[in-house]
């Protein structure tokens, strides 16, 4: 009980400031046959080393000191170690949402921060405070094209990730959002005579990925061209960050949902990662999840407060423009602090170094396997097909200490024996020749 | 302010500009290691999609970023710093062992896609924490996938929803108490139902005829915060439950006040049917200035098909495996498995504590608001005097005659070195102060919270102006939000530039 700042005699002394005889006095209220009369059937209290030292057996248990060629929606790449040396300061992880903006400047002014770099990095005027995720973050930006539109129906791209598509399908259920799906041509991108067949005048948006689940840079300007010839929005879904380095921004875009994970997000087994929706300035009043705006206080001092909050829950509730409440902020702060460390040079140089770095891995892995989609760029993430089941490929692989692609046959069986290949500036050319010789 | 106020006082709370103010050209605050593959050429490879200029993202040195960010880190008030009474948030200690494991290197890089046999140890702790959060609930299936409280709820209403439409009427409506959260009724309609007012009893309860009159074949379920958003336990919570179970719906229960109740009651004992949890107001992860949260959805067995995918399972080798096919589920609401770092906090606070401990902290929990309660009953306006548990609501009834409300005494509050309570929440009463101190505060600090909000009292009284012009003694004062909302300026923008502060 080290937490509970009390001594027993402190507990007595309140009891009888409340004028009750014991504690269960103040239990009362609940029904005595519904009251717990035995210790929950867990384990007892642990030493603070003893906690250490089990969470470090889970820790080994798990792939300690793999090298990992794994990408598909959640990204390796190197975390500068400031972001925990300041987003560790109590000031900033046990705050709460900046309610009270007189003393919460500091949450409020680096949300600022980073809802500027998610413009500029975007290409978009908005951008809030964070959502859950990437995949939340998509479901949330065809309800708020819903709702900007009128229209209910959406076309997705299959090249979107398959786990973002599923949470999409359960958002959109009960809400009478149906969707059609759209394939991808033979370059890997969305297949645009489909996609133009699929889009009406009843379409109220189109969802895309880009770079697509198969690692390959969409063409944003075309899609939107077919999205808007018919009144439809744009939603463009980006899962890895990075690639806004050296790629251009989707400008075309009526909304942006984009995971943030790898700017400086541990990957942390699958969460917690960071969605943003950033979008046009004339859809900001159907934008779900918090903003923060400058303005100045009584004596003219420039200041951050939340604000527009008349379209979120805690205002309109069953008319929100959402449910969100709490988002990711911590998590955000860690983008925001990767984003400064390696800035408008940085973030241009490190994408490079992905790009160099995934083409030399096509290119080694190309030599015994199948390259697909090749009549497109991409970014760090590639398709091989090969021979041997990709499973099979990777049971040799980590022998090695190697994690080896993703495998596809469970969302893309049309592609066979093929695995989505990822390399970022974490893995180093021993590696990736080591990987070579075990692909076939 | 008195003389004999002890707890407030200046600290150190240096200007500092927008990062981009102190960016220049050429400055760096990283290098890459040596490439050791042939370069590529980005604009050749690319084509079209090249991009060669990031406008005006920040240029600075490590110093710099390390400066900026600390400097406006102590602008922040925080838990760490003192007392943080946001009724219904709970706002309690986060020990620093939860952190330390969180960043254990098997667990921080950890790929949500690596195979399953090298995820043990991560599969453990998710089946270890599911395994006691359904023993604390007192319900039999759980799943951790939702990213937070608002987000359990809406898992939690789709297993309903799913539950109902297996049994061949998914039902039009859910009803929800006046003094409910914003996100209840918001959840409700994103998954597609109606919501239907349910007015609270004088005793600030649900009102059991009211309940009777509205309670039909065509709603599916309840939601309930119990203890409810006063702080009062739903004495006739069975009696809701038989009522709606009689007419085939469901109790859900808002898990946002579990503060009140872990190791005391189960609510799966007194009728719920399907429950969230926040893992980040009861089981200690850090509130992170808004977030990351975690909201598990508990459920008894009738509604277990549905929970989404997948689901930990152990495999006939003794390991564990996630399960996909799951033919009944609602699918998925996040991907991969949900706030994985939050999971391992919420259990190492759960091991530090065990069963004795989780008692003691809800003993604690609620001795501490009685004691606030008692202390200050009399200086406010108690608006309901029922018991209550966790927490306490007050109203300005007493201090608006002097032209003082909520928000004006949150804000002084601040002055007298404390984080403000919940302003105006729940609506149910007019003017509300809703104060919930945790187990986290010693007599001492308590007593100089009293101490502080009866002088607040004194000074309604005695100086209004001084309330109403607080707080005096941060480094901005009361902001203009009108104006940020009128005039929206959501982002940083070079041509705005202007001299740092």
């Amino acid at each position: 009980m080290r937490y509970l700042p009390k001594s027993p005699a402190d507990r007595e002394v309140m009891l009888r400031e409340i004028g009750v005889r014991s504690i269960d006095d103040l239990f009362a209220p609940i029904p005595s046959e519904y009251r717990l009369t035995r210790d929950l059937a867990i384990p007892a209290a642990k030493s603070e080393q003893e906690i250490i030292d089990w969470f470090g057996q889970r820790s080994v248990e798990n792939a300690r000191g793999y090298v990992s060629f794994l990408g598909a929606g959640a990204y390796n790449h190197y975390r500068p170690v400031v972001i925990d040396s300041l987003i560790s300061r109590g000031e900033f992880f046990t705050a709460y949402t900046p309610y009270q903006a007189e003393i919460a400047q500091g949450t409020l002014q680096s949300i600022f921060e980073f809802q500027t770099m998610i413009c500029e990095m975007t290409g978009m005027e908005v951008a809030n405070a964070s959502m859950y995720d990437g995949s939340t973050g998509s479901a949330e930006a065809i309800m708020m094209a819903v709702r900007s539109t009128g229209r209910h129906k959406s076309v997705i791209a299959r090249t979107v990730h398959p786990e973002y598509r599923e949470v999409v399908a359960t958002y959109a259920k009960h809400q009478g959002l149906p969707f059609e799906l759209v394939g991808y041509a033979e370059n890997g991108r969305v297949n645009l005579k489909a996609l133009e067949e699929a889009v009406t005048d009843q379409t109220a948006c189109v969802l895309i990925q880009s770079p697509n689940f198969f690692g390959t840079i969409e063409d944003v300007a075309a899609i939107a061209q077919i999205a808007h010839k018919k009144g439809a929005l744009l939603v463009v879904s980006i899962a890895e960050a990075l690639s806004l380095g050296i790629i251009k921004p989707p400008s075309d875009a009526d909304i942006v949902s984009l995971e943030a994970q790898s700017f400086g997000v541990p990957l942390g087994y699958g969460g917690p990662y960071c969605g943003v929706i950033a979008t046009k300035e004339k859809f900001i009043r159907q934008m779900p999840g918090r903003l923060v705006g400058e303005t100045k206080d009584k004596n003219g001092k420039r200041g951050y407060v939340l604000t527009l909050s008349t379209r979120e829950q805690h205002i309109r509730r069953e008319k929100a423009t959402s449910n969100i409440c709490t988002n990711q902020a911590l998590v955000a702060l860690m983008a925001n602090i990767f984003m400064t460390v390696y800035g408008r040079e940085g973030l241009k140089d490190l994408a490079k170094q992905n790009l160099a770095k995934a083409a030399y891995t096509a290119a080694s892995l190309g030599k015994s396997g199948k390259v697909l989609f090749t009549g497109a760029p991409k970014f760090n993430e590639f398709v091989l097909q090969t021979v041997d089941d990709p499973y099979v490929i990777n049971e040799r692989l980590l022998q090695k200490k190697i994690i080896g692609g993703f495998p596809l046959k469970k969302f893309y069986p049309e592609l066979g024996n093929a695995a989505l290949w990822c390399a970022t500036e974490m893995n180093t050319r021993e590696q990736i020749d080591a990987v070579a010789q075990e692909v076939r | 302010m008195a003389d004999n106020i002890k707890k407030a006082s200046q600290h150190l709370a240096q200007n500092e500009g927008l990062i981009f103010e102190k960016s220049s050209a050429g400055k760096k605050a990283y290098r890459l290691p040596p490439l050791d593959v042939p370069e590529v050429n980005p604009a050749k490879l690319l084509g079209d999609s090249y991009r060669d200029d990031l406008g005006s993202m920040p240029e600075v040195s490590e110093i710099e970023i390390i400066r900026h960010f600390t400097r406006l880190s102590t602008w922040n008030y925080a838990v760490d710093y003192g007392m943080y009474p946001l009724g219904s948030c709970t706002m309690k200690y986060n020990a620093r062992v939860n952190e330390t494991v969180a960043r254990l290197d098997g667990l921080a890089k950890a790929h949500p896609y690596q195979p399953e046999r090298i995820s043990q140890g991560a599969l453990r702790i998710l089946k270890a924490l599911s395994d006691q959060l359904i023993e604390i609930c007192g319900m039999d299936a759980i799943t951790l996938q939702p990213a937070a409280g608002a987000h359990g709820e809406m898992t939690g209403i789709l297993l309903v929803r799913a539950y109902l439409e297996s049994q061949g009427n998914a039902r039009k409506k859910i009803l929800i108490p006046d003094s409910a959260h914003g996100t209840n009724p918001a959840t409700a309609a994103i998954c597609g139902y109606q919501v239907e007012n349910l007015k609270s009893n004088e005793r600030g309860m649900v009102d059991v005829p009211s309940l009777v009159a509205q309670m039909n074949e065509d709603v599916a379920a309840l939601m309930l915060t119990n203890p409810n958003t006063l702080g009062v336990f739903e004495q006739e919570i069975h009696k809701i439950a038989d009522i709606l179970h009689d007419k085939g719906g469901l109790l859900y229960m808002d898990g946002a006040n579990m503060n009140a109740l872990v190791g005391k009651v189960r609510p799966g004992d007194f009728g719920v049917d399907v429950m969230h949890l926040n893992l980040h107001k009861t089981f200690s992860t850090p509130h992170g200035g808004g977030g990351p949260g975690s909201g598990p959805v508990a459920c008894k067995k009738i509604l277990e098909p549905f929970l989404p995918v997948p689901v930990v399972v152990e495999k006939s080798d003794g390991t564990l495996g996630f399960e996909y096919n799951r033919p009944q589920a609602i699918g998925r609401v996040r991907m991969f498995y949900g706030n994985f770092g939050m999971h391992v906090r919420a259990l190492a606070y759960i091991m530090a504590n065990g069963p004795d401990g989780l008692r003691q902290t809800t003993e604690d929990a609620v001795l501490n608001a009685n004691y606030l309660r008692k202390k200050l009953e009399g200086v406010y306006e108690l608006p309901y005097t029922t018991p209550t548990m966790h927490e306490t609501v007050f109203s300005d009834k007493k201090q608006t005659k002097n032209g003082i409300k909520t928000g004006d005494i949150a804000k002084r509050l601040i002055d007298y070195g404390f984080h403000p309570y919940t302003v105006s929440f729940p609506l149910i009463v007019h003017g509300a102060l809703m104060i919930e101190p945790t187990e986290s505060e010693s007599k001492e600090e308590l007593d100089l919270f009293i101490d502080a909000m009866k002088s607040i009292a004194e000074e309604a009284e005695r100086e209004p102006e001084t309330i109403l012009n607080a707080p005096h003694t941060t480094r901005v004062s009361r902001l203009d939000e009108v104006t940020a909302a009128r005039k929206p300026i959501l982002r940083w923008k070079p041509e705005a530039k202007t001299a740092a502060e």
